[in-house]
């Protein structure tokens, strides 16, 4: 066992557990912080399988501006303890476990089996979580695509402003 | 490398002004002249520099290079299209002034938002991957969506501008997923890569099959086509009729290039014959039942539009009702799936263009707080306003498909295509959805001339109104009475 085993094994078994006491813990606060800390173990995860950029945007989208945005709205509801409601069961529960489980058996048998994808190459796999990787990528062969999409933000920007200004002058 | 800068300049161009219009916004003020006759000035550049661009040599299909990854075609179609839309934005730019000052306020912010959605259109018309087709699309997309409804005082405007929005950016999500199956199915976002590939027989028909389905959703949605046609007549009803104009003619043109675009590389017309596999057999009734598919789409899309126009009471939802019939005679060149088919539609959504919008200008000018669009306001318009008279009975005989004007051999184009390439039937639907049609564009000019009203309406204000009508009234004349030398150039630059 390597030392990137056991991160990995400790970082999974927080993430499981934090994902735990984000469902169950009554009040809204102590499930936002558990989903903050589960956030920040997922991006442990990610830098474990060499994914350094994907951990950092998992850290500065979810763990910062994503949870702060939950905050806020658990701050402007003012929400206390929840109160217990006659359980039913609905038919969204009833197909989401059956879709999780239908995920769990597909990952599994990927695992049991041992696939392999035609074309993977571990090393070019490893090099594409790169922040350097991606620059390069984005700002030489997608540098049209990307530049478009700065138009579409400012058009997207101007346009909510035209919508919601708030005085008619 | 400074070919390539020539031949690009109509998109830098945009992309680069419809910023800057911003900042001449920001920078003049009170003085609303300043921003709009800038983003005239600069939709005319546009126009200039795909004019320029057109008339260079270059090959057909256009003009690939490494500097842009692939991402982008320059010339050929796509400065045609170019155009056509700096055109249909200085049209609607110089019909708003006049229609914002009366039903709203002049907001500065109207022109840089037509600006970004002819931006949108233009890298529609220039894509050459799945990814810059995508953000074309959705660029024009979120441009319309504040275009709908930019008189947020008005209430129709507000419930057409969100159930617009709601609708289009679910559609979009379809539109992606689609482009995610065929990246999958293929394992490449560049067009001739993906034709290449599928030529070859180096694909998963399956993912290639959901893909298509996925996108065809998507652009059949943006296009207003059955069964995704039901936002149309609500949104461009309820929206200001100058956007109105602007969204039912060259968004439509936009959404119908990306059929094109798409259906160019995705559905082959030539199945290479050395490699007659089962996998290439598989292929060639892929590509004829979605053909037959978009051909049933096609046939509801112009009964549908045209059953619903024949019962309206109100000539902005009429109008609103035959764009969707519209979209169902464009789609009749996906259907045919070949140069005559796409130079068909090239050919029919110019002349749509300019009837549709030089009709929805003179809506434009007669309704006034939101009233005057029912059919009795129009009575006896001849005795007052001739001219306004004699231009719509021109638009509505172009729109029903009656010659000498552009909208007959647009039509003529696509019909014989559908029945070249072995749709007869479609073909029959088509003409016979026509004739329907002509119920209710006569019935408009019968209203305008022969019913008479005592008190008959009085036009205020045209002012700047006038050179989108002249615009309009020379290219539906011209392209009626000479249409050969715009059907050879759309022939051969397909």
């Amino acid at each position: 066992m390597t030392l990137s085993v056991v991160l990995f094994a400790v970082l999974s078994i927080l993430a499981i557990a934090s994902a735990l006491v984000t469902i169950t813990s009554k009040h809204p606060i102590r499930s936002a912080m558990g989903l903050v800390f589960h956030f920040f173990m997922l991006a442990g995860l990610y830098l474990t399988l060499s994914a350094q950029f994907i951990a950092a945007l998992q850290v500065l989208v979810y763990a910062g501006a994503i949870m702060v945005l939950v905050i806020f709205v658990i701050m402007l509801l003012n929400l206390g303890d929840e109160e217990k409601l006659k359980y039913k069961v609905n038919p969204r529960q009833v197909i989401g476990i059956f879709l999780g489980a239908a995920l769990l058996v597909m990952l599994g048998t990927i695992y049991v089996t041992n696939v392999s994808v035609a074309g993977f190459n571990k090393e070019i796999a490893a090099n594409i979580g790169t922040a350097q990787f991606l620059g390069n990528e984005l700002y030489t062969k997608y540098i049209f695509p990307v530049e478009a999409i700065g138009i579409l933000l400012t058009a997207a920007i101007v346009g909510a402003i035209v919508l919601a200004k708030r005085k008619l002058n | 490398m400074s070919m390539e800068i020539i031949y690009g300049m109509p998109l830098f161009l945009i992309a680069a002004l419809s910023v800057i219009v911003l900042l001449v916004d920001a920078f003049t003020g009170k003085n609303k002249a300043v921003a709009y006759y800038f983003s005239i000035i600069s939709l005319l550049a546009v126009a200039v520099s795909a004019a320029i661009s057109l008339n260079t040599n270059i090959p057909k299909s256009g003009f690939d290079t490494t500097i842009t990854g692939n991402n982008i075609t320059f010339g050929g179609y796509a400065a045609f299209f170019d155009i056509i839309f700096s055109l249909a934005g200085v049209m609607t730019i110089f019909a708003s002034k006049p229609y914002m000052k009366r039903e709203f306020k002049e907001y500065k912010e109207y022109y840089s938002l037509v600006m970004f959605a002819v931006a949108g259109m233009i890298m529609v018309s220039h894509a050459n991957s799945m990814l810059m087709l995508f953000i074309g699309i959705e660029l024009m997309s979120f441009s319309f969506y504040v275009l709908a409804g930019f008189i947020r005082t008005r209430i129709t405007a507000v419930e057409s501008s969100l159930k617009y929005f709601l609708l289009g950016s679910f559609a979009s999500g379809f539109l992606v997923y689609g482009i995610a199956m065929i990246y999958g199915a293929t394992g490449s976002m560049i067009l001739p890569d993906i034709l290449n590939k599928i030529t070859t027989g180096n694909f998963d028909i399956t993912y290639l099959k959901v893909g298509f389905a996925l996108m065809l959703v998507g652009l059949a949605f943006k296009a207003a086509a059955f069964p995704f046609h039901q936002w149309a007549p609500d949104v461009y009803h309820g929206a200001p009729t100058v956007s109105t104009g602007f969204m039912s003619t060259a968004g439509k043109a936009a959404a119908l290039i990306a059929f094109v675009i798409v259906a160019k590389s995705v559905l082959p017309v030539n199945i290479s014959v050395e490699s007659v596999t089962s996998g290439s057999l598989e292929l060639s009734k892929f590509t004829d039942s979605a053909r037959m598919v978009i051909a049933v789409i096609s046939a509801i899309t112009m009964l549908i539009g045209n059953i619903s126009a024949l019962v309206q009471k109100n000539v902005k939802r009429m109008l609103a009702y035959s764009s969707v019939a519209h979209a169902g005679y464009l789609l009749m060149g996906i259907v045919a799936n070949n140069q005559d088919g796409w130079a068909g539609i090239m050919f029919y959504a110019t002349a749509y263009l300019f009837m549709q919008i030089g009709s929805f200008v003179i809506v434009g000018i007669i309704e006034q707080n939101n009233e005057r669009m029912n059919f009795d306001d129009y009575t006896g318009l001849r005795k007052n306003h001739p001219w306004i008279a004699a231009l719509m009975a021109i638009f509505m005989f172009s729109l029903a498909g009656i010659p000498p004007f552009a909208g007959f051999p647009g039509k003529y184009m696509l019909f014989v295509a559908a029945v070249e390439s072995g749709y007869t039937w479609l073909t029959i639907i088509a003409v016979i959805s026509s004739v329907i049609s002509m119920y209710f564009y006569i019935g408009l000019v019968l209203t305008m001339y022969f019913k008479d009203n005592e008190n008959g309406l009085i036009i205020t204000d045209i002012s700047s109104a006038k050179i989108p009508l002249a615009i309009s009234f020379v290219f539906v004349f011209l392209l009626g009475i000479l249409p050969g030398s715009l059907i050879d150039l759309a022939k051969s630059l397909f």
